[in-house]
Parts: structure tokens; sequence; C-alpha cells
């Protein structure tokens, strides 16, 4: 999947609640997209509420699914499918602005 | 068969009273309001009542305050939030969402929420929950669209869960709620309010809907103390109090007699009205006393001058309050109407009342009341006042001041009606100086004199006296009384004198009579004596007279034969 995560790394943890819809698209797109610009420098965990419910008090989750960029720091929160890759970028901090597509 | 409609108590003072037993068992009520007028707190009493009264556990779910803030807002009204929690009887969770770090991108839902309020209710077995401010999520979230069809499934999904539950909102302009959580809470909203009038502010509650139940429809005043919240129902109480008939006394002897020989009756509410410096507060003193003497415990509300000033002003009339107070039978409660909003003031009094339960409550002046608020509300206060005294049996004696040039019974028509004695006072000015005058207006169930008295304040307390009736009909006090007091003397003196002597001169025709028949009488023993003489002389001088009359015939028979 990747390589573990380096003292570079990201680490990102996605919310869902079950096996629903919304959940798997969630997954399937946050792996696209960390293949694509994240690749080999990432760590995905993903937390299922309706088995571990305790887990949503800590990182003050409402929606899902929910992004959440661990690291690097600040934290930050995407919420929804990801299905928008850009906005999940902008989110992600991977990019300023949604018009701004150039990648260095 | 239809079940009908459960009733979960909320322990709030009075508004299970306004609700006809509390909020919606089972069912989301919305509390709506705007910002500090008391919703978190609501939320907050019926968790903790809910908790300490009816062994129904609650959660808090906060999307504003942390739990610690909480926590101590609380603390000041006497709640131990930690310890509940610790007791796993609560659970405050904050949800806080910072729309500055989210970012949404595609579609989501709030299962997030539901999963964390499934699991707190789980934790302690929640009957009660309440949602504060929930309307924070449309400041969070961008997609008002999930989040409205999302909030509709939650509180569908609160009412599967079978849990009580309040659910706060922000008023809006022209709705209930910013976001209109009133079209999703459908069973019961209430509306909190507060409102200045004439710089003072007062709190109001009003049920705008209770689906399936009748509720009280008007707007009812609460309050926020150290307590907690208090909802004073004004129609709440209906008129069916027991009345006592017992009859107490007054503590002024003429008084007692003027109103039906004993005095007033226990529980009654009497009003003294009267223009400044007629004596009402002497006569409030007077009740006070007696009912102190008789071992009754008394409230006395100052308005207008401290406990001090009137202990000492009463002395000069031989009443010592203070000792009463020290006995613990007199409880002075001084402080200006201006000071508080009216409903303050009124839950104040009910609570202490409620503490002390005295049998007579002083109210003196209830006139300065009507400067604290307008006409009507101090209207309404006294009469939900005067309504829960009745209900406690307690007797409630009020002064009023009416002012000078009016008057008496048309400024005080407000109250009058919720009155069963009223005494009214009268300051008298004539012939260069004011006397008091007392008079009974009214008093309902006895038969009371309808003569004005003279009240004269002496060393010895008040004294009423009998007035007079002036040649032009007025009445006379004061010196004019004593004029004709000393008048009346002199014509009770003259009248004396005038059978004196009457009498003297009967005597002295009788002693003239008896002293004609004594001298007749003597007359006549006289006159019987001398006649009985002549008699017996007569008698003698007939007997006297056949004695020489045979001796001559003897005489002269001897001589003839001689011859």
């Amino acid at each position: 999947m990747s390589d573990t995560a380096s003292s570079m790394g990201w680490e990102l943890r996605l919310y869902v609640a079950g096996q629903s819809p919304k959940s798997a698209a969630a997954i399937l797109n946050l792996k696209k997209l960390c293949e694509t610009h994240l690749a080999g420098n990432y760590r995905i965990e993903v937390i299922d509420l309706l088995e571990s419910p305790r887990l949503s008090v800590d990182d003050q989750i409402v929606a899902v699914p929910t992004l959440v960029r661990k690291l690097p720091t600040p934290m930050r929160k995407v919420i929804g499918d990801l299905s928008d890759s850009e906005r999940t970028l902008v989110g992600l901090q991977l990019r300023q602005t949604p018009k701004d597509t150039t990648l260095s | 068969m239809p079940d009908t409609l459960t009733k979960c108590p909320t322990g709030i003072h009075g508004l299970d009273t306004i609700t006809g037993g509390g909020l919606p068992s089972g069912r989301p009520t919305l509390i709506c309001g705007s910002s500090g007028c008391g919703k978190t707190l609501f939320g907050m009493e019926f968790l903790i009542r809910g908790i300490q009264q009816y062994n129904e556990n609650g959660i808090f779910v906060s999307f504003e305050e942390r739990p610690r803030d909480l926590a101590e807002n609380v603390a000041s009204l006497g709640y131990d939030l930690p310890g509940m929690i610790a007791d796993k009887k609560l659970i405050i969770d904050q949800i806080s969402i910072d729309r500055s770090e989210i970012t949404e991108t595609g579609e989501f839902d709030l299962e997030g929420l539901f999963i964390r309020l499934a699991f707190a209710i789980e934790a302690v077995g929640a009957k009660r929950v309440v949602l504060d401010t929930i309307e924070t999520l449309f400041a969070a979230l961008t997609n008002a669209h999930v989040i409205r069809s999302e909030l509709r499934r939650l509180f569908f999904w609160l009412k599967e869960k079978g849990v009580t539950a309040i659910v706060t909102g922000e008023r809006g302009s022209g709705t209930l709620t910013r976001n209109g959580l009133e079209e999703y809470v459908s069973d019961c909203v209430i509306l909190l309010d507060m409102r200045v009038t004439e710089q003072v502010a007062t709190r109001r509650l009003r049920v705008v809907k209770y689906r399936g139940t009748a509720h009280g429809t008007n707007e009812y005043p609460f309050l926020i103390d150290e307590q907690g919240i208090t909802v004073l129902p004004i129609t709440g109480i209906n008129l069916s109090y027991p009345v006592s008939r017992e009859l107490v006394s007054t503590g002024i002897d003429k008084l007692d007699r003027m109103l039906c020989g004993t005095g007033y009756y226990r529980g009654s509410s009497l009003l003294v009205s009267g223009t400044a410096g007629t004596g009402k507060t002497s006569i409030a003193a007077h009740f006070v006393d007696a009912a102190c003497r008789r071992g009754e415990p008394c409230i006395y509300f100052a308005f207008e001058e401290s406990p001090d000033q009137i202990s000492r002003n009463m002395q000069s009339i031989g009443i010592d309050l203070a000792s009463w107070a020290e006995k613990g039978l007199l409880h002075f409660a001084a402080f200006r109407p201006t000071s508080f909003g009216l409903e303050t003031h009124l839950s104040t009094m009910l609570k202490l009342v409620e503490q002390i339960k005295p049998l007579i409550v002083v109210l003196d002046p209830v006139s300065s009341f009507m400067a604290a608020g307008t006409e009507i509300d101090a209207r309404a206060m006294l009469m939900r006042l005067i309504d829960f005294l009745k209900l406690q049996r307690t007797t409630a004696l009020m002064t009023t001041l009416t002012s000078a040039g009016h008057a008496a019974e048309q400024s005080e028509v407000g109250i009058s009606s919720l009155i069963d004695t009223w005494v009214m006072l009268h300051n008298l000015e004539q012939a260069g100086e004011r006397t008091r005058t007392l008079s009974i207006v009214k008093s309902r169930g006895m038969s009371h004199s309808n003569q004005a008295r003279e009240l004269l304040l002496t060393a010895n307390g008040i004294k009423l006296v009998d007035v007079f009736v002036g040649p032009n009909g007025g009445i006379l006090t004061g010196s004019a009384r004593i004029a004709q007091e000393a008048a009346d003397r002199a014509t009770l003196v003259a009248l004396n004198q005038d059978v004196a002597r009457k009498q003297a001169a009967l005597q002295r025709k009788r002693n003239a009579v008896l002293a004609r028949i004594a001298e007749m009488q003597s007359e006549l023993t006289v006159e019987t004596e001398e006649v009985e003489l002549a008699i017996a002389q007569q008698n003698s001088a007939a007997s006297i007279l056949v004695t020489d009359r045979t001796a001559q015939a003897q005489e002269r028979e001897n001589t003839g034969d001689q011859r």
C-alpha cells in the first residue's frame, strides 16, 4: 500500500459509519488521491464509528465521512465523500486555492 | 386505542403547573429565545432536576459552551455537575465544529452525531437529552440542505429512542428560531423572552405550542436566581382556597370592636390606606405586635424604611418590634422596590414566606411597587402574592400610600377588589390643625362599624376615640373635639346643678308640708283634749245637778210635813 510514514509523512484518518455507499466512495476517493499526490508518504487509518463510537469524541466527529489530517499539523478536516478531489486537495492544504492547478 | 400523552415533569418551579405536568415525554421540545434569556440554564435545570428528583439520567450536548464553563455556571446555583458526572448520571458532551479547519466536499451525513448521542445515551441510560444549541451546525457547515434533512431524521430518531429532549434555538427575526427549527419540533415549543420596560428587565415564558394537551397560553414571568428557574403562573391558581373562620385581634382594642368585636379573619387580606403620616405603619406595627404576642411568626416587608428605623419609630408609641425580631418571631426584609424587577421581588418574597411560614405578612407600602413597574404589572404581581398568601392561609396586611387630593377609593381601585378588609385613614385639616381619622371601608364577612374614629398616637400605642358630629354635619376631631367635649361637660354640670336645685326645692316643700301636718296634728290633739275635758266637766256637772235635785226633793218633803 505505502511506505511507513516518514518524519515528513502524512497521517490521515477517515471516519465512516458502516458500509454505506458514501463510506465506500470516500475510501476509494481517498486512496486514489493519496496515490496521486502523496505516493509513498502517507498512512491511512479507516475508523468505523459503528464499531468504535468512543473515537468520535476525540476528533469531534459529527458528520461522516470525515477525513482528518492528523499529520502534518495543524489538524484539518474534510467532510464528505471526497468526490470533489480539487476541494479535497485544498482542504488538505495540498493546494492553495481551487484555481491554482499547478503543482510544484 | 390511542395512548394518552404522558408528561415528563421538569421539576422547574411553576412550569409543570402551566404545562399540566411537564414536557411531552419521549419527544423533543424546542426552547427558543434570544441570547441571554436562559435557554442553556433551562436545559441544564431540566437535566439536573431529572437526576435529583425523578431519577432520570441525562445528557447535555453543548455546541457552544465548554463543559467546564457549564459546570462553573451552574455551580453558582448549588449544582454539582462534576459529582453527577462521576456518578455516571450525567454526561456533558461538547461538540465543537471549527469551520476554519473544515472543508466540505461531496455528500455526507450527520451519522457521527447520531453515533455519539447513542453512545452517550447508552453509557448512562439517559432518559433526558438537551441539545444546546443545535443550530450552530448551520453556521459550521455550509450544506444547509443536508443539515435540515439530518435534523429531521435526528428528531425522529430521538423519539424512537424514547428520550425526552430539549432542543434550544436562537430567536430569529420574524420566526421563532433563526433556521426554522420549529418546523421539525412540532410537539412542544416554549418561547423565552426578556423585555426591558422602564429600565426593569423581566424574563417571560410562553408555551407557544403543545400538541395534544391543554396548557396555559399566557406569558408567564420567570426568574433566574440562586435556586434556578422559577416560573410564576399568574392564573395558575384557581379560587378554591379554604378559608379560616378564626378571628384574631388586630392589637387595637377599639379596632377589634369596630370590626366585629373580635378582630379580623385569619388568612384574610387587609389594606390600610391613607395619605402620608396618617399612621399606616403604626397600625401595621400593632398587628405585628399582637401576632408576636400570640407567638405567631411574622414577616415585615419594608419598602421605604430600614428595619432599624421602623423599630425606633414604633418605640415612640410603645411598641418594641426589635425585641420580637430578637426572639425570632418577627423577620424584617427591607429593600427598595426599584432595586430589582417586580418578578424578582415576588420570588424573593414567596421564598421567604415558604421558608419562614409566617401567619402574618406585612407589606409596607405596596404603593411603592407602582414605581418599580407599570401599574398593571404591579397589580398582577400583588394579585399573585395575595393569592399565594391566601393559599398558605397567611394574613396579608398591606399599607398603601394615597396621594393627597385624589379620591382614595379611586386610586386604590386596582387592588381593592382583592382586599377583604379595608381600613382607611384620613388626615382631616380643620381649625388650623391636622387630625387622623380611621374608618372601615369594607370588611367581608362581618358586620363592621360604619363610624369614623379619631386616631390618636399615644405613648401606649394607638387609641381610637369617638368623634363628635359638629353642628354643620362634619365631624369634630382634635382640639375641636376637646372643645366640644368641654362644652358638653359644662352643659352636663349645669344640668346636674339644675336637678339638684329642683330636688332641694322639693325637699323643702316636703319638709314644709310635713311641718304643717305635725302642726295640725298637735292642734287636733289640743282640741281633742279640750273637747274631752269639756265633756268630762259637763258630765260631772250633770251628775251634780241630779244629786242636787234629789237632795232638794228630800228637803222639800221634810219641810212640807211640818207645816
